[in-house]
Parts: structure tokens; C-alpha cells; sequence
């Protein structure tokens, strides 16, 4: 059976490394595993979406409409935008974070006030927390995405595979027990 | 060993292993990535070189293929329009050492100026192609490509799709075959392609097509697999991901990996087995027209769209009429994240100067600074391919300056690689044929929307040595062109008084904005060149600020304007202190940070 994983958020925010240990993470559990990025042009703070898909044998490389198991949500706007990828009982962990686009910084557009209430309306569940703030109590804001990793390793039930020794294999030295502690924090926001 | 990759870094790959000495490109979405990974190969092994345009890399890669070497040349669909000429000439004349090119085509057009369909260019120009579907077949097709190429003295093209180029999977590693260089005998009759050796050579490019009908129909590229037959699938390239996700067992497929030429035999022998078939494939209906060019009854674009990627819902709906549930009440208050200047881009105080003319056409071109056709600068109004600014420009100005009844001038706008690749021809042009046309060059020292790659005026390789740079004011003034002005376009008076100053001459001029990308890692040279540039930090003193919002019509996305306090702020994180809100502050609200 494969599973479907989306991540999506905003350029620089570390959407690409987390994916990258995911699917590390999947690969030395034997299993076959696709993924599809979709980005904007070299600008700075585009959207960034990650197609993520893991099985015993996976074919398409892009998650189908309506099929996400789970959304891996770096930003709210972003998830509300790519919504109608989830499952009807699909699960959504979102990092209550808000990056203003360009219309949105210059008065033009309002960001949407009701976005994450909406995302609640949509998704089976969702876990929502401000990743950055409990980045920053680690010391570190970068490691949002290794949190948000934790939560996503709960949530798909992937608990068997050693992450640690996938983190001690893929981060710089001095990042490994940061990197460690914020994939435990993650964990335990599920 | 199995590693995951992309595409692209799968093709790299490929290319290692084959032995290949010799490879070139010119960047663009989604090829760049290619020789980006070449690049990263020691010299001992592969030479790897960004040209300044697709037509050059193919035609050097042309000339190391005659000189003995396996070799290799990428480009995005429409760079293969710009490298057309060498390429149908090359299927004549064939090769010494294999040549393999890739075409990176765009269904969906996620960065493309259109949407053209290359298995038309190899058809047109009986060049064999293969399409892969996935990682794991880039980096063996693109093996297998050598050796037809080599066997049956051919260039071989490869299809990628955005999404082929894009997607990873895994891909068995395997070491490198050191094939070597092959001598280089004289045989002006292959190779020097006047009239009377090309028909001949045209004579070999048929038998070889001819040739390559039996592989197709018998190669491991190009397979059925049979389950349900009530439903027959033919797909080429990714398609066949698709399908198989969308189908399952509930179908047949017949993959088509090798797609010039196609498998009649293996068509014939599939469309007596299943009951119907479909013929998904994305863009033209290459294989449907075939198909039934041999009798065989199918369904191809009368279901499936003739644009776009064929992702399995597209199918589902094409063909069970299935929609996805749409959630509108997303859809409702959903806002666009348009891709703006990044903060600190140079192209920002040049166009935010530039949209404020009356009276003038300004021809744009491919690159970042597309981006200033948009709001709030709204300063382009033609824009078609590489190089076609300057060149659009001069049509323009000549039909303007017959026309009494328009008083228009015309400022063409190109970046610096670009004017590389091919807007340098079209300024021989302004100058050779005597237009007022302002032509700008907006130089920040690197090739941008790609991704930051080295090109000739930087004094950088794609392999990282240093190297000869081409000057382009020295340039365009041995060129002939007697006015030019090279500016900071950060500094809106300087941009101003050089538009003024151009748009006063009735003869051609260049202005050449100068100042790095602000994504740019700054090279000794830059540091020198631009002493502090990218250092300072602008904030906005609350008490002086108005609320007019001007300085948000500068479009940077480091500037906020808080609608409740009626007051503009600046994010200290995302300010590089450009300074161009400074200058269009009214009130001078808005200063360097400690000062």
C-alpha cells in the first residue's frame, strides 16, 4: 500500500532537508520510495511543495488530488492552498507560521484570517503548533523542520526506523544532538 | 549501491559512467541541474562547459564527438529551437565518438514560454529518442544511447519532462567505462556537409531509421505487460507511471521507452490482444496519429487534454469523468504568492525608474527581470524568447520612427546572459541597420533565474576555474556603438538622467546597469567591484512615516505596510540595504540603520 506525504511551505525554510532525511529515513527501511519537487523560479521565498510517496512498489511520483495521507504544513497559507490533496481523514501537521506574500506586505491582499480554521474544517485531524517557538527554546529556529519531522515520524507510525543513527549519518557533527532533541520534541507533539 | 536521485542528477550519472569526455549546456528549467552535477566531475574525466547558447553547446559537443569522444549536450525544449540548426544537420553527418543530447520538455509549462512537443523535433529531424519515465531509466537510457549512437553512427536524443527531471527515485550505482578517445581520421565527406555529401549522407540517415525499426520493435525499452485486456494502454515516458497508478491490473500497457522510430510490429501485435486502447501521452498526439497511420483504432486526445501534465487525476477525469472534491471555501479567500524581486535585486530601482516613462515600448526578455512586466512596476510589453528584445526592439523603432502619427520610443531591456546567448546578434543588428533604440544590459554578474550559474562575463567556469571575462562595455563599444552609459541602478537619479540621456539621441545607445544579484556569492572581483554593497540596513522612523505607501510600490518583500497603524515598516532579517525605498520616500521617513 503506498503512502502519501506532502510537504509544503515557503523557500529557505527547510522543507528540502526534511524531506531529504524522510526519505533517507524510508529508503533503509527497505522501502521503495518516489518523490516529486515542484518550485517556484530561483526568487527568493517562493512556494515550495514535496511529493513524497513510499510503499513496496511505487509508480507515479506525485501524490493523486485527494489522496494525502498526511500534510507536513510549513506555513498556513500554503497548506489551505494545496488542500484538496488530502484524504478526506487525512491528518495535517501544521506549523502556525505566517509568511506574508508580496500583495499581502504591500496592502493590497488581506491573509486570510480563518486559514488554519479552515484547514481544521477540511482535514480528519490536525496538529498545530508554532514549531519556530519550540525550535527557539532548543536555541535554534532552523530546526522547525526537524520538529515538524518528529511529528510526522509519530503520526505515520515509523517509530521502527532509526532516526537518530539518519541524523548521527547526514548532519554536520555539531548539529546532530540539536537535531536529535528537536526530532524528540516532534515526536511527542502528536 | 542504490542512491536516490533525480532525474537530472540520474542523467549526470549516466553520463559519467558512459565514458563521456566532453559535455555542454546552456542553463534552463528544468535541464539545469545536468551539467550543474557534470560540473562537479574532476577535469581529469569530463570537461564540462556552460555555453554561452544552446546552438554552441550542441556544435561543440558536435566537434568533440568527430574528435573521438563520447560527449554530450543538454538543453531545455525551446534551447533545441536555437540549437535546430546544427542539430538536423548532425543526423547527417553522424558521429565519431557517441553524441547524446537531452531536450527537457515542459507539459504544464511550470517555466517555459510554450509548451512545444520535441518528439516532433526528432521525427523532423530522423534523430533516434528515447523517453524515460523515471530515474532509474535516465541513467540507463542515456547509457544505451551511446552505443546506438555509435553503432549506427547517430546522434541519439533523450525527452525528459519537467517532472522526469524533478522527481526522484532510486538508481542502482555502477562504476564508470573508461571507453577513451577514438582517433580522428580525415573524412571530409562525412563531415563537410556541402550538397553533394549530404544527399549522400541523407541516404545513410534513412537506412539507419530503417535500421533501428527492427531494434525498436525488439529492445528491452519498448514492452507489453499484459493483465485485464479489455483496456489497452500505449504510453511513452512518464505517462506509464501514471497510468499504471490510475489502471493498475485493470489494464494492458505497452511502454514505449524508444520512440523514434516506433514499434509497429509491437503496436499490431498489442492492439490484436486488448479490446481498446487508449494512447496517453503528454502534448501532441504523436503516437495516436501513428497508430492510426497503421489501422489500429484508439482513443487518444478526443479524451485525454493536448496540454498539461497527464498526473493520474487528470486521466480519472478524462476518462471516468471523475472530479476532485474541490474545497471552496478555500478556494474563496485564497491569495496568490506571486514571485517578486527578491530584496536587495537590481532589477528593482532600474524598473521601478523604467515603469514611470510615458511614451516609450519596452521590449523585454527572458530572465529574472520578466518579472517587471507585473505589478507595481508594469514595465514590459513584449516579451517571446532569448534575445528577442533587442532585436523585437529595432522592428518596432524602425515602424515607429516612419509613423508621424506615433511618437513612441523604444527601450529594450536583456540581462547579461541572455545578451550572451543571443541578444548580442540582434544588438549587431540595431547597430549595423542604424535604430534609436535603447538598448539595456542589465548586468548583475551572473545568469539569475537558473540559479546562479557562471557564464561569460564572469570570469568563472562551470568547473570553477578562473578564466578570460568578456567585458561588455569594451564590447558593445567595439561593436560600434558610440553612446553608452554604465550605471548603478540602485541609484533611481542615475537611472533617470541615463534614460533621459538615451532617449534624447536619435542614434543607437546602450546603458549598462552594474551591480550584483543579491543572491550572488560575491567573488574577490565583486568584493572589489562593489565596495559594502549588501551591508546596510534600512528601517522606517515610525513618527516620520506618513502611511503614503510609496515607498510599498518599490515592491520589495522585506517592506510591510500595517494597515491598522497606517505605517510601513522594513523586516531587518530580509533588508540588504539597496536604498531604493529611501529615494522614494516623500518624508524622508525612511534611513540607514545607526545613523
Amino acid at each position: 500500500m503506498t503512502k502519501n506525504v506532502l510537504l509544503t511551505g515557503i523557500g529557505g525554510q527547510g522543507t528540502i532537508t526534511a524531506s531529504k532525511l524522510l526519505t533517507i529515513g524510508l529508503m533503509s527501511a527497505g522501502y521503495d520510495v518516489k518523490m516529486s519537487e515542484v518550485h517556484g523560479m530561483s526568487q527568493r521565498e517562493g512556494q515550495v511543495l514535496t511529493h513524497l510517496r513510499y510503499g513496496d512498489k511505487v509508480y507515479s511520483p506525485v501524490v493523486p488530488m485527494g489522496e494525502a495521507d498526511i500534510i507536513m504544513g510549513f506555513e498556513e497559507l500554503e497548506v489551505l492552498r494545496n488542500i484538496d490533496y488530502l484524504k478526506p481523514d487525512g491528518v495535517v501537521v501544521l506549523n502556525t507560521a505566517r509568511f506574508n506574500p508580496i500583495g499581502v506586505l504591500s496592502g493590497k491582499d488581506t491573509y486570510p484570517e480563518n486559514t488554519k480554521e479552515l484547514i481544521e474544517k477540511r482535514a480528519g485531524k490536525v496538529y498545530s503548533f508554532d514549531a519556530t517557538a519550540e525550535a527557539q527554546k532548543l536555541g535554534n529556529p532552523k530546526v522547525m523542520n526537524i520538529i515538524l519531522l518528529g511529528t510526522i515520524i509519530k503520526s505515520m507510525q515509523l517509530e521502527d526506523i532509526d532516526w537518530d543513527k539518519i541524523i548521527e549519518e547526514n548532519v554536520k557533527p555539531q548539529f546532530v544532538e540539536l537535531n536529535k532533541e528537536a526530532l524528540k520534541i516532534g515526536k511527542s507533539l502528536v | 549501491m542504490k542512491k536516490l536521485m533525480t532525474g537530472d542528477e540520474a542523467i549526470a550519472r549516466g553520463v559519467f559512467e558512459a565514458g563521456v569526455k566532453f559535455a555542454a549546456a546552456y542553463p534552463g528549467t528544468p535541464s539545469t541541474e545536468i551539467l550543474e552535477n557534470l560540473s562537479e566531475i574532476d577535469r581529469e574525466y569530463l570537461v564540462a562547459e556552460w555555453a554561452p547558447n544552446e546552438k554552441v553547446a550542441l556544435e561543440s559537443a558536435i566537434g568533440a564527438s568527430v574528435a573521438g569522444a563520447r560527449s554530450f549536450a543538454s538543453m531545455k525544449h525551446v534551447g533545441l529551437n536555437v540549437a535546430a540548426d546544427p542539430f538536423f544537420t548532425a543526423s547527417y553527418s553522424g558521429v565519431n565518438g557517441g553524441l547524446v543530447l537531452i531536450t527537457a520538455d515542459e507539459p504544464g509549462q511550470f517555466s517555459s514560454q510554450n509548451e512545444q512537443d520535441n518528439r516532433n523535433m526528432a521525427r523532423a529531424a530522423f534523430v533516434p529518442m528515447f523517453e524515460p519515465a523515471d530515474s532509474q531509466e535516465c541513467k540507463d537510457m542515456v547509457k544505451e544511447a551511446y552505443k546506438i549512437s555509435e553503432e549506427h553512427d547517430t546522434p541519439v536524443i533523450l525527452r525528459m519532462t519537467t517532472r522526469v527531471c524533478h522527481s526522484k527515485g532510486l538508481v542502482e550505482i555502477e562504476e564508470r567505462e573508461e571507453v577513451g578517445i577514438k582517433k580522428w581520421e580525415k573524412q571530409p565527406l562525412k563531415y563537410v556537409m556541402v550538397p553533394a555529401n549530404a544527399k549522400v549522407r541523407k541516404q545513410h540517415v534513412f537506412k539507419r531509421m530503417n535500421d533501428l525499426k527492427e531494434f525498436s520493435n525488439n529492445c528491452k525499452w519498448n514492452f507489453a505487460e499484459y493483465y485485464d485486456t479489455k483496456i489497452g494502454v500505449v504510453v511513452s515516458g512518464d505517462c506509464y507511471l501514471y497510468a499504471k497508478e490510475v489502471f493498475g491490473e485493470e489494464a494492458s500497457y505497452l511502454k514505449v521507452g524508444f520512440s523514434n522510430p516506433l514499434p509497429d510490429e509491437l503496436f499490431k501485435d498489442f492492439a490484436a490482444k486488448v479490446d481498446m486502447i487508449y494512447v496517453i501521452e503528454e502534448n501532441d498526439p504523436i503516437m495516436e496519429t501513428h497508430l492510426k497511420s497503421l489501422g489500429i483504432e484508439c482513443h487518444g486526445k478526443d479524451v485525454f487534454p493536448s496540454h498539461g501534465e497527464m498526473i493520474p487525476e487528470v486521466i480519472r477525469k478524462s476518462i471516468k469523468g471523475e472530479e476532485i472534491p474541490i474545497f471552496d471555501e478555500a478556494k474563496d479567500v485564497m491569495i496568490n504568492r506571486a514571485p517578486t524581486f527578491c530584496a536587495g535585486c537590481p532589477h528593482r530601482g532600474f524598473f521601478y525608474t523604467l515603469g514611470k516613462r510615458k511614451g516609450i515600448m519596452i521590449s523585454g526578455d527572458i530572465g529574472c527581470y520578466t518579472l517587471g512586466y507585473g505589478a507595481p512596476y508594469n514595465a514590459m510589453d513584449m516579451t517571446l524568447c532569448m534575445g528577442a528584445s533587442i532585436s523585437m526592439g529595432h522592428g518596432a523603432a524602425q515602424v515607429f520612427s516612419m509613423d508621424e502619427e506615433q511618437d513612441v520610443r523604444v527601450v529594450s531591456v536583456i540581462g547579461d546572459s541572455t545578451f550572451f546567448h543571443s541578444g548580442i546578434n540582434s544588438l549587431f543588428d540595431v547597430i549595423y541597420n542604424n535604430s534609436n533604440t535603447v538598448t539595456c544590459i542589465l548586468d548583475n554578474r551572473i545568469t539569475g533565474m537558473t540559479g546562479q550559474q557562471q557564464n561569460p562575463g564572469t570570469g568563472f567556469t562551470a568547473q570553477g576555474q578562473e578564466t578570460n571575462e568578456i567585458d561588455i562595455e569594451g564590447l558593445v563599444r567595439a561593436m560600434g556603438v558610440k553612446n553608452i552609459r554604465r550605471i548603478n541602478p540602485n541609484n533611481l537619479d542615475e537611472v533617470n538622467e541615463a534614460l533621459d540621456w538615451a532617449l534624447a539621441l536619435d542614434e543607437p545607445s546602450v546603458i549598462i546597469t552594474w551591480w550584483p544579484c543579491a543572491l550572488k556569492v560575491q567573488s574577490e572581483e565583486d568584493k572589489k567591484n562593489f565596495p559594502g554593497s549588501f551591508q546596510n540596513k534600512y528601517r522606517v522612523d515610525q513618527d516620520i512615516c506618513i502611511g503614503c505607501k510609496k515607498c510599498t510600490t518599490t515592491g520589495c518583500p522585506a517592506i510591510s505596510f500595517d494597515k491598522e497603524k497606517r505605517k510601513s515598516s522594513i523586516d531587518i532579517n530580509k533588508c540588504v540595504g539597496c536604498s531604493v525605498c529611501a529615494q522614494v520616500c516623500p518624508v524622508k521617513a525612511i534611513g540607514k540603520v545607526g545613523e
